[in-house]
């Protein structure tokens, strides 16, 4: 035996010892362990008490009010508010002005909004909410529409009661030097819409944070669509500055810390941040050594001009908390960077704004040029679109701001009827996706959750002006055709005349039920009324005159599945701008482009009858009843503000009956026409624009016309 | 020596067992101790600390804090990953003079919630770093504490300065008999607070957190596995509200069909998991899976831990707690999972509940199950959801987005989708004409490539062409010697030269391109009149967001297999339009270029083939909206080009259906859309004079 044999031996056998040994002391452990956890816990694996017991759970007191905290509490929609006058309607009631009362044009604006607005009552006895007709928007006591006695005035109010249930707008407040957020009048439990309010003045769940908007802001509509909300605000994505500010400066008291530092991270280049110290009447007595150099560079650009270049806006707080420029960004596509420390932005129950603008820091503000270099080109492009969509939807106009805020306050009484927050912040919004509809995003035309399925069928609504059903009316007619469609669900048919129904035998023999409606009213606005018999999503909606084939039936509504939210149909009429009379003039001759799709021979989604009806202000009911016609033209008014598209012509145009059929007198066709030029502006005046769209397309089915045999078309009964 | 060696082998032996020994132990001992010191500051034994009485006890809790008043942002240095830190301190036992403990021994739940926070990528051993301190006190229930010894042991603490600034707090159980207050009774200053019972007027919004009362109770006893049903429409199983609620809502029971009121059973009224209605017992939480809507009703506090087990068992809680601020109520979306119902109107709950549809009742219910399983199933998935909202808000432009915190909404056809709209949503309207630019895709076929921009340039929209010139071994015909050659254009022609000849350079989003509209055309489209090429222009003005083009093809699905194929014939359907001849916005090129899988990519450029399939594929995908054929046109090059292109090879159309089946695979769906229509004028085919007509030359084959 040599040497190493003997080592490796020793080493091997020491090795087996060692082994046994460890597993023994790994199982005499874990052995130990578990005599222990049985007998005494081991401090490492002590069962601890739970937090809470059953007492906890299950203490039962009838008395508790919170009374100590109450007594502190400021105003709650549950202790400042009776929600008992809003259960059966949600009213507003604006208060008669007083005569001599001082009103300014903006609180002009404001108050005619709400008068025309469907929430409006002029019966106190109704209303869920008050408006007070005196101007409280400026309570700068150094403006010039500062209005004096207000106390007074509020407290002779008649229906004032502390303040429940009023609404009090309010743009400024406070003044030179420190600007505090005080109306200079006892509110009392009114619910404030203010401006620029900051986290710890506003009431959360009570008041409104309300956005600071110009006197110059229009009352309704959305200005000129076409230049100002055109793509050209959305690309290109990199604009020529990445961030741009141009402004004043203080040099001295609230809110000039950050504007004093700006220069810190201007560069010139991308980065352009200018300021100007001349404003005020004494700026030259207070300048600063950087004055000069800045007031020379801030006249090398102008405002605009940087808003429509820059990528980024920055938007600090000015004396108050927040400014005009705020809404200025949103509307020219340049997304908002936030330097306001402690501002509660507007609408901020609902809209989500980290969506559409960065929040910086005051404290932080070396920081931003890092932060606004890492968003990619795909951030931009959402941020980008959201402001536009929030500009738009909620800010465009006095109107939109007034039914934000009532739209606010009315989702906080009824939880239950409101919107969701992600219809609040998708296109078209909850101004528009309206929540007592429904709350399920699917029923509505707009989002792309609900691709129709191939099993979905529509229901064909035909108004009807005849008496008589025979064999040869076009009406018998229409039903056959549309009754060989294969996607039909059912026939409705709204019977005005006065004659008696004609008897059963009569109606054409078709597989699938035809329900006759007598409607409440002859007028144009029955037709769109939302009725439960109709439960398709899809409506094709015809005139009795109409003579369509069931292949353009079934390929319009296969059209139709691509664009829901638009009219898609038959029977094209156009606008256009007459400059030497300056207005919007009505077309029905055949051109090479079109903008509306008449309902005479349309298809379109069941949610816009409950728009037409119940959303659409009432002077245009009152209009389609007075002119006898034009609802046609009112529901493609709609659908354009809406979606703002044009809707989808369908084939070529035919000769259809209409009311340009060859038995209608030339006289007729000139008084219809007349009616309706007289519609165009009636509608324009209401929306306080020109919504509507034109368009060069029509559809056209793939094979259409084509050469191929007609055995491989799908749609044949079209090409003779 | 034989001896000899007997005895070194048996010493040798004892030795090295030794040795081995020894160093094993060694090694249990440092590898235990090294666990022991894995600075878990719960681990450490509990010392105990004489609590000094000189130090001022904290004032009130600031009301008016807001992030940026009360917090110190500077604590949070600026991070590459940009996370908070979060210091805890250790479990010590505090004694005052008099040897009297002052605080509790630390419960199961709280155990939980710090371990929870000492494992996670938040935690920092170091005091002097923290963004965030949490003091190691049990404060979850507030009975039974000695509120002052409290706020003394917070005064003591070493970091506790400037007002308890950026300390952080939890208690899920506040106040305490007669007023029982909404938010823990300590004073303590400008520290956050993560409360559970949060009312309007307690919550310092954007500050403090709301968290749930966790059912620690109960969440151990249910019966597994769990079996939905909707037997009831509502059940109300809380045994501890006011009576005047009790009583309306047994009236509500007796006038209405499917709604079930438990209470306390009389013979044991204690136990926590029996209810009764009569003498049926139930057994809870078991029982809340078998209703729709489930009861959460304010008892003395506003939270209540039932709001957890209906969440926990699958039902929709309806909520009755004026002022009470929901759990996580800065990120959390809770009507999409809950319904709220003030307390004076309880008498109105069957009429609420009748208004909500069937899909409603489905989405809620996601959205509920999403949140218990997402942020409260456990105390440790309380505590990293605080501290991930503490995180976005000092973090503010990394943070979570709404679709980050909330449930997916399911389509009609099942799929599920995070927002409501695809990320190119806004309505692009027809705005000031801005022109389109033409690439045109070249490799050496110079000839036709200058038939075909001698052809395009005609079109009064194009405002400029640029040919990309894909042949790496030859340069592009140069002005220099063969300016002759290069046709005289009323549209400039700019040349980029690739670096490789790939077929992915046709959609890089060139600087050279300085419209929105792109149109991709190949060398040898001699077919297309102006007329057409305009035509098609605006029609893609008025849908921006597809991709409009005129060859038109369409995907069919083999006998209902999973494998596509790819059609060239005739049919009545269309699903993609070949980049041949299309438009698409140059954005969509960026997309192409830098956005989409790279998988596929390679796969275009490895093939050299089945990019214009890849852009199909990509924008359907990303819009949810199909191409727009336009114009009837079905041939496209020129007579005598046919031949030689690859169009004539039967294997083409394998290849084709290949890489269908390939993205197919990759997108793990098939995204393509199919219609049945194709764009024309709205004057084509009209028995109308030529002259009026806008677009007069649209050839119809």
């Amino acid at each position: 035996m040599n040497a190493k044999k003997r080592y490796s031996l020793i080493f091997l056998i020491s090795l087996v010892c060692c082994s046994t040994f460890v597993v023994y002391r790994r199982s005499f452990r874990s052995w130990r362990r578990l005599s222990s956890a049985v007998t005494s816990q081991p401090p490492k694996e002590r069962k601890r008490p739970f937090f809470a017991d059953i007492k906890d759970e299950f203490i039962l007191q009838d008395r508790i009010e919170f009374q100590s905290e109450r007594a502190t509490v400021r105003c709650t929609m549950e202790t400042c508010f009776d929600r008992t006058k809003c259960l059966n309607g949600f009213m507003v009631y604006v208060y008669p002005i007083q005569n001599g009362e001082k009103i300014s044009p903006l609180f002009g604006k404001l108050l005619k909004v709400l008068r025309e607005s469907r929430f409006y009552t002029d019966d106190p006895q109704k209303a869920c909410l008050f408006i007070p007709s005196v101007d409280i928007l400026d309570r700068d006591n150094l403006s010039e529409d500062y209005v004096h006695d207000m106390p007074s005035k509020i407290w002779s109010l008649p229906h004032w009661n502390g303040g429940i249930n009023h609404i009090i707008f309010n743009l400024f407040s406070g003044t030179w030097p420190d600007y505090t957020e005080d109306l200079l009048f006892n509110s009392g439990k009114a619910i404030l819409a203010k401006a620029s309010v900051s986290m710890e003045f506003i009431r959360p769940g009570f008041d409104v944070s309300f956005p600071l908007f110009l006197k110059t802001h229009p009352q309704k509509g959305t200005g000129s669509p076409e230049i100002a909300a055109s793509n050209s605000a959305v690309f290109p994505l990199h604009r020529k500055y990445k961030l741009a500010f141009k402004g004043k400066r203080y040099l001295s008291g609230i809110g000039s810390e950050s504007r004093n530092s700006f220069y810190h991270i201007h560069n010139g280049d991308d980065i352009v941040l200018l300021t100007t110290c001349k404003h005020g009447k004494n700026w030259q007595l207070r300048k600063d050594q950087r004055c000069d150099k800045d007031n020379e560079e801030y006249d090398k650009y102008d405002y605009d001009e940087l808003l429509k270049n820059a990528t980024f806006c920055l938007t600090p707080r000015g004396r108050r908390l927040g400014s005009y420029r705020f809404l200025e960004s949103l509307q020219a596509g340049c997304i908002p960077v936030l330097l306001s420390n402690g501002w509660e932005l507007p609408f901020s129950e609902m809209i989500d704004w980290s969506k559409a603008l960065i929040q910086g820091d005051e404290k932080l503000l070396t920081e931003l040029p890092s932060i606004v270099r890492s968003y990619s080109k795909e951030q931009i492009l959402a941020m980008k679109q959201q402001t536009l969509f929030l500009w738009e939807a909620y800010f465009s106009s006095v109107e939109k701001i007034i039914l934000t805020t009532l739209e606010v306050i009315r989702s906080r009484l009824f939880p239950n009827k409101a919107a969701l927050l992600p219809v609040w912040n998708s296109f078209p919004g909850a101004l528009v996706a309206l929540p007592h509809y429904s709350r399920d995003p699917k029923d509505f035309p707009f989002y792309h959750i609900n691709f129709e399925t191939s099993s979905e069928k529509f229901t064909a609504v035909i108004h009807t002006t005849t008496t008589v059903v025979r064999d040869s009316t076009s009406l018998f007619r229409l039903i056959k055709s549309v009754g060989q469609s294969s996607f039909v669900s059912k026939v409705v048919v709204l019977w005005t005349s006065d004659a008696p129904i004609s008897h059963n035998k009569r109606w054409p023999q078709i597989s699938i039920p035809i329900v006759i409606v007598r409607p409440e009213t002859k007028t144009g606005n029955s037709r769109f009324v939302p009725r439960s018999v109709i439960n398709t999503t899809a409506i094709l909606s015809l005139d009795e005159d109409i003579k369509l084939n069931s292949d353009e039936i079934d390929f319009a509504f296969s059209v139709w599945r691509t664009f829901p939210d638009r009219l898609v149909g038959f029977p094209a009429r156009g606008h256009f701008w007459s400059s030497g009379k300056s207005q919007w003039m009505f077309s029905s001759t055949w051109s090479n482009q079109f903008s509306m799709i008449l309902t005479s021979g349309a298809f379109y989604h069941k949610y816009y009858n409950f728009m037409y009806t119940h959303h659409l202000a009432r002077r245009v009911h009152r209009m389609v009843e007075h002119y006898g016609a034009c609802e046609d033209i009112a529901m493609n008014f709609l659908v354009a503000d809406i979606t703002k598209k044009p809707p989808i012509k369908i084939l070529p145009q035919k000769l259809f009956q209409d009311l340009y059929s060859r038995n209608t007198k030339h006289s007729q066709l000139v008084q219809l026409h007349d009616h309706r030029q007289k519609c165009m502006d009636t509608l324009v005046e209401i929306f306080g624009y020109m919504p509507l769209m034109k368009s060069q397309v029509r559809m056209d089915p793939l094979l259409y016309r084509d050469p191929v045999s007609n055995l491989r078309k799908q749609y044949r009964l079209l090409e003779v | 020596m034989r001896m000899q060696t007997k005895t070194v082998f048996l010493v040798g032996l004892v030795f090295s067992c030794a040795v081995i020994f020894v160093g094993l132990e060694l090694w249990s001992i440092l590898s235990s101790s090294n666990e022991e010191l894995s600075n878990s500051p719960l681990d450490s034994d509990l010392a105990e600390i004489r609590v000094q009485f000189k130090a001022p006890l904290p004032k009130k809790r600031d009301l008016n804090c807001r992030m940026h008043s009360c917090f110190d942002i500077f604590r949070c240095t600026v991070n590459e990953n940009q996370l908070i830190s979060v210091y805890v301190h250790s479990n010590n036992r505090f004694v005052d003079d008099g040897g009297q403990v002052l605080n509790k021994e630390l419960s199961q739940e709280f155990y939980d919630l710090i371990s929870a926070i000492v494992e996670s990528q938040y935690y920092t051993a170091d005091m002097r770093k923290a963004c965030i301190v949490i003091p190691l006190i049990d404060i979850l229930n507030q009975s039974g504490q000695y509120l002052k010894g409290i706020a003394r042991i917070l005064a003591n603490l070493p970091s506790w300065k400037d007002g308890g600034r950026n300390h952080l707090l939890f208690n899920m159980l506040p106040g305490g008999p007669p007023d029982y207050n909404s938010s823990l009774d300590v004073p303590i200053d400008k520290a956050i607070l993560a409360g559970g019972s949060f009312a309007t007027w307690s919550y310092r919004s954007g500050f403090d957190v709301s968290i749930p009362v966790y059912n620690a109770l109960t969440i151990k006893n249910i019966h597994h596995p769990l079996k939905r049903s909707s037997e009831w429409l509502f059940i109300s199983t809380q045994a501890n509200m006011k009576s005047a609620f009790m009583m309306q809502l047994e009236d509500i029971e007796k006038e209405h069909f499917g709604f079930l009121v438990l209470n306390r059973c009389p013979d044991d009224p204690h136990h926590i998991h029996k209810r009764c209605k009569g003498k049926t017992t139930y057994h809870y939480p078991d029982i809340l899976q078998h209703a729709t809507f489930c009861l959460v009703i304010r008892g003395v506090r506003l939270g209540q831990s039932t709001l957890m087990d209906a969440l926990m068992m699958g039902c929709i809680p309806v909520i009755v707690s004026d002022d009470y601020i929901l759990p996580f109520t800065d990120v959390l979306d809770w009507k999409r999972a809950a319904v709220r119902i003030v307390e004076s109107e309880i008498h109105r709950i069957p009429a609420v509940l009748k208004e909500i549809s069937a899909s409603e009742i489905m989405d809620m219910r996601t959205q509920g199950r999403w949140f218990w399983n997402k942020y409260f199933s456990s105390m440790g998935k309380i505590a990293l959801t605080t501290l991930r909202i503490l995180n976005d808000r000092v973090y503010r432009h990394t943070a979570w987005k709404y679709e980050d915190w909330n449930a997916p909404f399911l389509t009609t056809k099942g799929t599920e989708t995070a927002s409501l709209l695809p990320p190119l949503f806004f309505p692009l309207r027809p705005y000031q004409n801005q022109g389109f630019t033409a690439v045109v895709l070249c490799y050496d076929r110079v000839d036709t490539m200058f038939k075909v921009i001698t052809k395009i340039s005609d079109t009064p929209s194009l405002t400029k062409i640029v040919v990309v010139w894909n042949n790496v071994n030859k340069a592009p015909p140069s002005g220099k010697y063969t300016a002759a050659k290069w046709p005289k254009l009323s549209k400039p022609v700019k040349v980029v030269r690739t670096k490789e000849n790939k077929l992915s350079n046709r959609f890089f989003p060139y600087n050279e391109v300085d419209t929105e509209a792109i149109l991709a055309i190949d060398d040898d489209i001699l077919m297309l009149t102006p007329d057409e090429l305009e035509f098609g222009f605006q029609a893609w003005r008025e849908f921006p967001d597809r991709l409009v083009g005129f060859p038109g093809r369409v995907h069919t699905n083999q006998n209902s297999s999973s494998r596509f194929k790819y059609e060239s014939e005739w049919t009545n359907n269309v699903s993609m339009v070949l980049t041949g001849c299309a438009f698409h916005h140059k954005y969509f090129s960026h997309l192409f270029t830098y956005m989409m899988p790279s998988y596929i990519r390679d796969w275009v450029d490895k093939h050299m083939n089945c990019e214009d399939i890849a852009m199909n594929f990509m924008v359907t995908n990303y819009t949810g909206k199909a191409p727009i054929k336009v114009t009837p046109r079905k041939r496209f090059r020129c007579p005598e080009c046919v031949t030689e292109s690859l169009w004539a090879d039967p294997s083409h159309f394998v290849e084709r259906s290949e890489c269908l089946n390939e993205f197919v695979r990759a997108y793990g769906h098939m995204p393509l859309e199919t219609v049945e229509f194709r764009a024309d004028p709205l004057l084509f085919g009209e028995k109308m004079a030529d002259r009026v007509k806008l677009y007069r030359h649209i050839g119809s084959i």
